[in-house]
């Protein structure tokens, strides 16, 4: 159970039902008056955003989230499948949920699935992951300059710059948060 | 971040506030007030709904130096004035601090407009002397300092600002709410304003109106939409005034707080303490009104956070 008086920016609360997110907080107070808590809050399930005034009477419930290490199995009609490899249960991610995360999802791969009271909300991923480029236009020898990069195509299909003498076939390491090659992967 | 870098990124503002400070003394000292210097650990502090002391063992560090000041003046002293640190627990925000600056003058023989005068006197001399002219704030947004201020009554302020009457948001127990969201913001922008005359079960430590006992002879002063200072025509009947604490520690135990004891010996000098006017001015909110920043932590060296 939390007061008004923990309300911060990034803490998790339950209202109606819902997880929230306070994106936004400030304390405002008349100098004799009632404490009052302003707060923008984000609806961790469909994103929506409203804001709010409570006052120090408010309590809140904490929202029971919580975060499981599950493999990703495959996408079927716009949903991502991951499972459990403990129980085997198997949850499914919407398009929308995986975000930015759907680039990196190579086969099998294991990530940590944040789940509200058991439904699944969003997915984070390895800080880096190991990835075989599937295209690449041929290294012109002599294009040496550093500071160059051409495009190129990895295994999930996402494309990215790398430096000009990354070839067809060759192993790449990508920072999943920023999604910009990092180095060559030997062997 | 580097701490070296973020105090060094200050120095403008503090230096500012430094002088801001010797003005304000020079003011004071020109006029024949008397500087004090009063206890800041206390047995009892002033009873009240909104206000959470800070307790020290067994006593409390003083949310404001009012009840020792006005003990003062109860024993003869007609002018005097203070600079010092208070103490208010969980405030923290953009203009809050838990230990924050305040200036309180207090007047015997005197009412809340004398105090009004004062603020017009002691604010336009100092932007004087800082070098600001007649103005303060970025071009474009001035706000002009010459006398006289705009002088509005809370029941006015709603009925121009709210959504709806003060009668109805008193009832609906929305004053603080409309008044800090709504009307705040609308206030002193092209001048200081003076926001006067609150609902008498709003008075705290003031007396009622004469001729109108629904509304008590209280004012905030606000600059650019922030609450710069509070001001009361004292009450001074020590009945009253205990009844009015006694109303505040009821409606604390109602909501589980916590009480602290009844200020006895404030309550006893009261019924000696002749007509009198007293106000508390927040020195971090007049720096930031002075320098023009929007965070009460850009003047102020150090917060709680950075310790």
């Amino acid at each position: 159970m939390y007061t008004a008086s923990d309300l911060r920016k990034g803490l998790r609360i339950k209202i109606e039902n819902d997880p929230y997110i306070v994106t936004e907080f400030n304390f405002v107070k008349p100098g004799k008056g009632q404490a009052l808590y302003r707060c923008k809050l984000k609806n961790m399930i469909n994103g929506n955003q409203f804001e709010r005034t409570f006052r120090s009477v408010d309590v809140f419930e904490t929202a029971d989230l919580q975060e499981k290490k599950m493999q990703y199995l495959y996408k079927e009609e716009g949903k991502y499948c991951f499972m459990d490899n403990q129980s085997y249960e198997q949850v499914f991610l919407t398009e929308e949920q995986v975000g930015e995360a759907k680039h990196f999802l190579l086969d099998n791969i294991e990530v940590e699935i944040l789940l509200f009271e058991e439904r699944p909300l969003g997915i984070s991923l390895p800080n880096f992951i190991d990835v075989v480029v599937t295209k690449a236009d041929p290294w012109a020898k002599g294009d040496s300059v550093s500071g160059n990069t051409k495009p190129v195509t990895v295994q999930t299909g996402y494309q990215l710059q790398v430096p000009p003498f990354i070839e067809e076939g060759e192993k790449i390491r990508i920072d999943t948060r920023s999604g910009e090659y990092l180095t060559r992967v030997k062997g | 971040m580097d701490e070296g870098w973020t105090l060094a990124a200050k120095a403008d503002a503090l230096k500012l506030r430094a002088r801001m400070v010797q003005a304000i003394r020079r003011f004071f000292v020109e006029r024949d007030f008397l500087e004090v210097e009063t206890p800041c650990r206390i047995p009892a502090p002033a009873p009240e709904c909104h206000i959470e002391p800070v307790a020290s063992g067994e006593w409390f560090l003083h949310p404001s130096p009012e009840l020792c000041m006005k003990r003062l003046l109860a024993a003869g002293y007609p002018k005097i004035f203070q600079l010092c640190r208070c103490f208010r627990g969980g405030e923290r925000g953009e203009r809050h601090l838990p230990e924050f600056t305040l200036l309180e003058w207090y007047r015997s023989h005197a009412d809340y407009r004398a105090l009004m005068d004062d603020c017009e006197g002691l604010i336009g001399q100092m932007a004087g002397e800082l070098g600001f002219g007649s103005s303060l704030g970025p071009p474009g947004r001035r706000i002009r300092l010459g006398p006289p201020w705009e002088r509005l009554t809370v029941r006015e302020a709603f009925a121009r600002y709210a959504p709806v009457p003060l009668s109805e948001a008193l009832a609906a127990d929305r004053f603080d709410e409309i008044l800090a969201l709504s009307i705040e913001p609308r206030l002193g922008n092209e001048t200081p304003v003076f926001l006067y005359d609150y609902p008498a079960e709003l008075g705290s430590l003031a007396r009622v109106k004469a001729g109108d006992p629904s509304v008590a002879e209280r004012f905030e002063l606000y600059i650019a939409g922030l609450e710069v200072a509070n001001a009361f025509s004292e009450l001074t009947d020590p009945r009253e005034q205990r009844r009015r604490f006694e109303e505040a520690i009821r409606r604390r135990r109602r909501q589980g707080r916590p009480v602290s004891p009844m200020p006895e010996s404030f309550l006893e000098a009261l019924a000696g303490m002749p007509p009198s006017a007293g106000i508390a001015l927040g020195i971090d909110r007049l720096a930031m009104t002075v320098s023009g920043r929007e965070r009460i932590e850009d003047v102020v060296a150090f917060t709680p956070e950075s310790l």
